[in-house]
């Protein structure tokens, strides 16, 4: 059974249910339990109409749900059980739902939660394994971002920017568990750019791609980081950033630049570099630029140093750094760097060493204290 | 079975034999320490005895309570104190010797010349709920 097929029903059905009059919350409890069924069911007898089967059983559910709440409640059924099959799903139904799970009212980990679950259609226990938290705490964020979003109509147009922020979320803090969260989010952003047409969607998407494509090669067999500019290339995949790149070139020509077309035209650069020392930094810096000038963002003007320690040289990118605060995440780490690469070792090496201590996780810990210890060998021996 | 907490410090315990700082080693000995370590974990969960392994981030900052409508008072990090913990492993096991043999393996991970760094675990039992039959 595809599953990934089955998933992408999930803003369909949910949507039809809506529109059918069932409350969100109640809804999404319904089309999960048609997952769970469809799991269970298909594998020996499958649907010739995947979607209608889905509906139907959804619908079902709903209406022993809302029926014994009814009950519990000595009040009078609301639903109609012959309803009406109301008006044709369409895109708008996910986009609606895209908007609804992104709601500003959540908090983004609520958000993210709420957005794997309805749109993505994972389970609970998916997604609790994906964040590393026990079943029942994720279980219980969601039903709160539920009610928290109950009383939004499903019509209102929302912001495609909070989706955007959610769907780079998944992509960017996906860890570990049964689930590719990066390859969740680019199946969700590719769902989200073929229901509304927008440059930056598809810049997000891009970026997505550019990055998803080096990930064979970002890490060695004993899941030490390997940095960009040692990354074997050949592991790079070729497809992926051709799709990233034609997605861009797409979205760039309308000339309605943003921040994640800007991020991927940096990650396309790269991308298009045959070996490290080819990659084209003057215009890797002249996009960084342009980011400063979008974000006006701390991180932005980081990640801008190193460009220009690279374009000018490292004494210009120390130059750059100065100007920062050093309190910013990973500002020892560059620090090291741009002083490696200017020759001065002792100071690379501390700084190294010094960097690892602020590592924001253990990967990184590990690959600073190795470049530290990379440093000192070549002094004491 | 009963559950052990085996605590890592960065302060606070006894010196380890092989006591060499982490960034004076070469990269091939960190890159054996990680294998060992992931080993251990993985051969732990192989045994059914692995419950959960976390490192702490040296840096931590002390809080408390200022009253009503107040925010809560910070303070620190603090350089002089004496006990920093650098993470945990939490195991299921079927006996206290039991979980002192799985420390002193992972006090065996290796270190600077490829040799153990005795570094000194802490082994500590947790408290648990109540057994159902008292007498």
């Amino acid at each position: 059974m595809d599953e990934a097929l089955l998933r992408s029903l999930t803003p369909t059905v949910l949507g039809v249910l809506v529109r059918r009059g069932a409350d969100f919350a109640a809804a999404e409890d319904a089309v999960q339990d048609a997952l769970v069924e469809a799991v269970r069911a298909w594998p020996t007898d499958p649907p010739r109409d995947a979607k209608g089967w889905l509906v139907t059983v959804a619908w079902r559910r709903f209406l022993d749900a809302t029926r014994a709440d009814a009950a519990r409640r000595r009040r009078e059924n609301l639903v109609d059980e012959q309803a009406a099959p109301g008006p044709a799903p369409t895109v708008d139904d996910t986009l609606q739902l895209y908007f609804l799970c992104a709601h500003p009212s959540l908090t983004p980990s609520s958000a993210v939660a709420l957005t794997l679950r309805a749109v993505g259609g994972l389970t609970t226990r998916q997604i609790a394994h994906a964040y590393l938290v026990p079943e029942a705490t994720m279980a219980q964020r969601i039903s709160r971002a539920k009610r928290t979003v109950s009383g939004v109509r499903f019509d209102q147009p929302g912001d495609v920017a909070t989706v955007l922020r959610v769907l780079y979320l998944v992509f960017n803090e996906g860890y570990s568990g049964d689930v590719d969260l990066a390859a969740e989010a680019i199946r969700l952003t590719r769902q989200l750019a073929a229901a509304i047409d927008q440059p930056e969607v598809a810049g997000l998407l891009a970026l997505m791609l550019l990055h998803h494509a080096r990930r064979a090669a970002r890490t060695a067999p004993d899941g030490s980081l390997v940095p960009l500019a040692e990354q074997d290339r050949r592991r790079w995949d070729t497809t992926s950033i051709a799709e990233g790149v034609q997605i861009l070139q797409a979205a760039l020509a309308r000339d309605r630049l943003g921040e994640f077309q800007a991020q991927a035209a940096i990650a396309a650069l790269h991308a298009d570099a045959p070996t490290a020392e080819e990659t084209d930094w003057v215009q890797i810096v002249e996009w960084y630029d342009e980011l400063t000038r979008l974000t006006d963002s701390p991180v932005v003007r980081l990640n801008r140093a190193v460009a220009v320690g690279e374009a000018d040289g490292p004494r210009a990118g120390l130059a750059a750094l100065a100007a920062l605060d050093d309190a910013l995440p990973r500002h020892t780490a560059v620090a090291a760097y741009l002083h490696e690469r200017d020759g001065a070792l002792s100071t690379a090496a501390r700084l190294y060493a010094e960097a690892a201590q602020k590592a924001p996780n253990l990967a990184e810990r590990d690959h600073l204290t190795r470049q530290a210890a990379r440093l000192n060998a070549r002094r004491y021996r | 079975m009963a559950k052990y907490l085996l605590l890592k410090h960065y302060r606070g315990a006894p010196a380890a034999v092989n006591d060499v700082p982490m960034d004076q080693w070469t990269p091939e000995e960190i890159s054996a320490h990680v294998q060992y370590m992931h080993d251990f974990a993985a051969r732990l969960e192989g045994t059914g005895e692995f419950v959960d392994g976390q490192a702490l981030a040296p840096e931590g900052t002390f809080v408390r309570y200022d009253g009503e409508g107040r925010p809560p008072v910070t303070d620190g990090p603090f350089a002089e104190t004496k006990d920093l913990i650098a993470g945990w492993m939490v195991i299921d096991v079927d006996s206290y010797e039991r979980a002192v043999e799985l420390a002193g393996e992972l006090s065996a991970a290796p270190g600077a010349g490829g040799k153990p760094i005795h570094e000194w675990l802490e082994v500590r039992p947790f408290l648990t709920a109540p057994p159902t039959i008292t007498e």
